[in-house]
């Protein structure tokens, strides 16, 4: 879970540099130069990238899942009174919720990006794509709610890889939990803010 | 000396093949001096006198170093205090009318067996699965004959200190055993006595573990944050590091 993780979040960072191009004021023109260039078909390298991108995607989320089962089966009966809250942060109990909804998020989010500009034949630009879909009030809400949930997971994501490589220090760790938790909140910021640039500041953009 | 009248929710269970459920009992004049475990022995006593079953519950010390008296109270493994054992916990941290619920340590490892009381064997099998060091025939050496640097005997004790109450994984929503395994690979690895088994005790123990039904790590830190004698989760990391380790030294055999 920690390596694949890391990994996925190389591709978020990845992912937000590109999105922000889309605040650019410039109607599109460099984030459609960079869709161009990111899918181009001889891009092999990429093509690679992308494919273990997928397959460790995939792993994370049926590797957490089968640990999520596994674990319930271990604890057998639950509780009647428990006060979790006590002894443990709720990002860290909450993992398999949170990783579900942004499971859930990605298949959306592939479908109407990927799968359409991608493997489909397109009759307009990403970008255009982009606004029209963040025009949509729903869409847009189910994104920055999707954003909240992933900072969620990644707050405790973060100094958890860590953890779990061995990598804990009584100098660095305490640097290690704060950074993981201002840098996940920034990233998912930075996702968020795209719906809202689109929805209530430029409004117009595509047209 | 202030006496309290309290209600507990206790869960009965015949054994093992019993279902098991919630009682409810009203106790009066309970002094606050005395210890839960005290509380019980006058709730044992009425239902004595009743003729009615008492209820089960581990314990022996009665002073925090057995590691017996595991009950889960009030949604907490050993009571609302931190760093201290159920026989440790006095009922003048209680107020008069509470309802206190006690429920046995919860884990597919640790069947109950009656009452409050689980079964932790699984922890002597994982300890006899790797848990020990080999030791010479003859005459003990003089105790200053191996030299320890100061560091590494400090850290080993602390890891040293875990009692094996199972409070771990009582608190772990996963019922991970990770604590009390890591505390013990702790422990000896860092003393020259502990070396010679160090790559085959990691996967020795772990392997037990998993047997034993205990669930895995994802690191929500219930566990340290509920031990009596406060382990820390560095010995979790050091657990990893020593199986990584582990597994890149060991040779197949
Ligand atoms: S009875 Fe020994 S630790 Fe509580």
């Amino acid at each position: 879970m920690a390596l694949t993780g890391l990994f996925l979040y190389i591709f978020l960072i990845e992912h937000l540099i590109a999105n922000l191009l889309l605040l650019n004021n410039d109607n599109g023109e460099a984030y459609t130069i960079y869709a161009e260039v990111l899918g181009s078909a001889y891009n092999i390298p990429l093509r690679i990238i992308e494919f273990g991108l997928f397959f460790f995607l995939l792993y994370h989320a049926t590797n957490g899942t089968r640990l999520w089962i596994t674990n319930r089966n271990a604890k057998g009966i639950h509780y009647f009174v428990n006060r979790a809250s006590e002894n443990s942060t709720f990002f860290s109990r909450f993992m398999i919720q949170s990783g579900s909804v942004i499971f859930i998020f990605l298949v959306i989010h592939l479908r109407s990006f990927f799968v359409h500009y991608r493997l489909e034949t397109p009759d307009d630009t990403m970008y255009q794509g982009v606004v029209k879909a963040f025009e949509n009030p729903l869409y847009s809400w189910f994104y920055i709610i999707a954003m909240i949930l992933l900072a969620f997971h990644l707050v405790h994501a973060f100094q958890s890889a860590f953890q779990t490589l061995g990598l804990r220090h009584n100098k660095y760790t305490p640097f290690i939990k704060s950074f993981g938790v201002i840098f996940s909140i920034l990233i998912c910021a930075g996702f968020a803010l795209i719906p809202v640039y689109f929805l209530y500041i430029n409004n117009t953009g595509g047209h | 000396m202030a006496l309290l009248n309290l209600h507990l929710k206790v869960w009965r269970q015949k054994n093992n093949e019993d279902e098991g459920r919630f009682v409810d009992y009203n106790i009066q004049d309970i002094s606050t001096e005395m210890s839960i475990l005290e509380m019980l022995d006058v709730l044992n006593e009425k239902l004595i006198k009743e003729g009615q079953e008492p209820v089960a519950f581990e314990h022996d010390c009665r002073e925090g170093i057995c590691g017996c008296c595991g009950i889960f109270i009030n949604g907490r493994a050993h009571g609302p205090l931190k760093r201290i054992t159920t026989c440790q916990l006095y009922m003048r941290h209680f107020k008069d009318g509470e309802t206190i619920v006690l429920e046995p340590w919860r884990a597919k490892g640790f069947p109950v067996l009656k009452d409050l009381m689980v079964d932790r064997s699984a922890f002597d099998r994982i300890i006899a699965a790797g848990g020990f060091v080999a030791v010479n025939t003859g005459g003990a050496p003089d105790a200053n004959a191996v030299p320890i640097p100061k560091h590494n005997l400090e850290k080993a004790l602390d890891a040293a200190e875990c009692i094996g109450c199972g409070a771990c994984v009582a608190a772990c929503k996963n019922a991970s055993a990770m604590l009390f395994v890591s505390a013990k690979v702790s422990h000896l690895v860092r003393l020259p006595q502990g070396k010679p088994e160090r790559e085959k005790r990691v996967f020795a123990m772990l392997n037990q573990m998993e047997k034993e039904g205990f669930g895995s790590c994802t690191n929500t830190e219930a566990c340290s944050a509920e031990c009596p004698k406060g382990i820390s989760m560095d010995v979790i990391a050091q657990l990893r590091r020593e199986y990584f380790r582990a597994s890149v030294r060991q040779e197949k055999e």
